[in-house]
């Protein structure tokens, strides 16, 4: 180690693309987005769709909890409209992560179709890493890395999504039955995991009790009626509370 | 898939009903990635209804569980996501302790009380 360092290491774009692939395979988020998607894997086979179609789905969503609404609300027989409703409600918290993730990335002069594959990278695991690892990189690697980290993440679910597919053809009935059992476990508890003040676990509570409650009155869009509800009488509680205070 | 017939339609259902619906926040995201206030009430509202969908979601697939899982018993499956529930309190908060003792819950509960 006699040889002084160099006063910037040589960066390429391909470079810190590298860097971001690389990150996510250290990554704690690789192991819950695994699970999360051999789970929705095996319930698009369990739904009815082709392995085609849940490949495409993770590719084109690419948004856990969209995809788990949308594969149940299509599989179950809703309309169009009504699952695309469903799943435009479910996907709302996308927007504000865009929005705090592109100051990091913006440069001035930029053309803004630069920002179009890291805001369609955008997604929990990988906005979380973004955010944390962001700060180490050149401003101008750091589109390239959000690209890189993107791409990694993308390739282990869509490998998780291909592999709980399968599975659930191949194993044993309690077998597959575990597997579709991850969905709503991981679900639960990365938003449990992610509830920080009472707003959230009211609104987290409220909608397990009355998503299944809506369920019973067969209606096309129960599950945006039981959300609006549970979530409004959530917020009006912590509106309450914060005038009381 | 009662309200689709066919290939086709079940890859124009995604993009309709999938893709679109949700790739448009992103885009909006971009669009508006300055002048949104993270901390505005019609923001806080609007993720505590995303947050009550989800949990919807959750429910539906623990009561009215797809394939398989439906041959196994529903208190089977409701006892067994509340037993996730207690791990993930009990160790550290975890989301993967939670997600193992639920899966543990549900294997052994279908084994005891019939798959």
């Amino acid at each position: 180690m006699s040889a002084p360092p160099l006063p910037n290491p040589p960066s390429s774009a391909f470079a810190a693309y590298g860097r971001g692939l690389q990150a996510t395979w250290t990554s704690v988020f690789s192991y819950v987005l695994f699970g999360t998607y051999i789970g929705i894997g095996a319930l698009a086979h369990d739904f009815g769709f082709s392995l085609t179609w849940s490949m495409l789905c993770t590719l084109i969503v690419w948004a856990g909890p969209a995809q788990v609404v949308l594969i149940s609300s299509l599989g179950g027989g809703a309309t169009v409209l009504a699952a695309g409703i469903a799943v435009c409600i479910s996907s709302v918290r996308l927007l504000p992560m865009v929005v705090a993730l592109l100051p990091m990335l913006k440069r001035p002069g930029m053309s803004a179709w630069r920002l179009v594959a890291p805001a369609h990278f955008t997604a929990v695991s990988m906005w979380v890493e973004a955010l944390r690892l962001l700060p180490g990189q050149p401003r101008e690697d750091r589109i390239a890395f959000c690209n890189g980290l993107g791409t990694g993440y993308l390739l282990t679910a869509m490998t998780a999504t291909f592999t709980g597919f399968y599975l659930a053809a191949k194993l044993p009935p309690l077998a597959s039955g575990a597997l579709l059992f991850l969905t709503p476990l991981a679900f639960l508890m990365s938003t449990l995991r992610n509830s920080r003040v009472l707003i959230d676990y009211l609104s987290l509570g409220f909608g397990l009790l009355l998503g299944p409650a809506f369920a019973w009155t067969q209606s096309e869009f129960d599950l945006m009626w039981s959300g609006l509800v549970a979530g409004t009488a959530a917020y009006i509680i912590h509106r309450f509370r914060e005038a009381m205070a | 898939m009662s309200a689709l017939s066919g290939e086709h339609a079940a890859y124009l259902a995604l993009i309709l009903a999938g893709f679109l619906p949700n790739e448009i926040w992103r885009f909006l995201g971009v669009m508006f990635a300055s002048g949104l206030d993270e901390g505005s009430e019609i923001l806080v509202w609007v993720r505590a209804v995303a947050t009550a969908i989800l949990a919807g979601v959750i429910a539906k697939l623990t009561v009215f569980a797809p394939g398989v899982l439906a041959a196994v018993p529903t208190s089977v499956r409701v006892c067994a996501v509340l037993i996730g529930f207690l791990g993930f309190l009990a160790i550290r908060r975890s989301v993967f302790a939670g997600v193992i003792v639920g899966e543990i819950a549900l294997v052994l509960g279908a084994l005891l009380f019939g798959a």
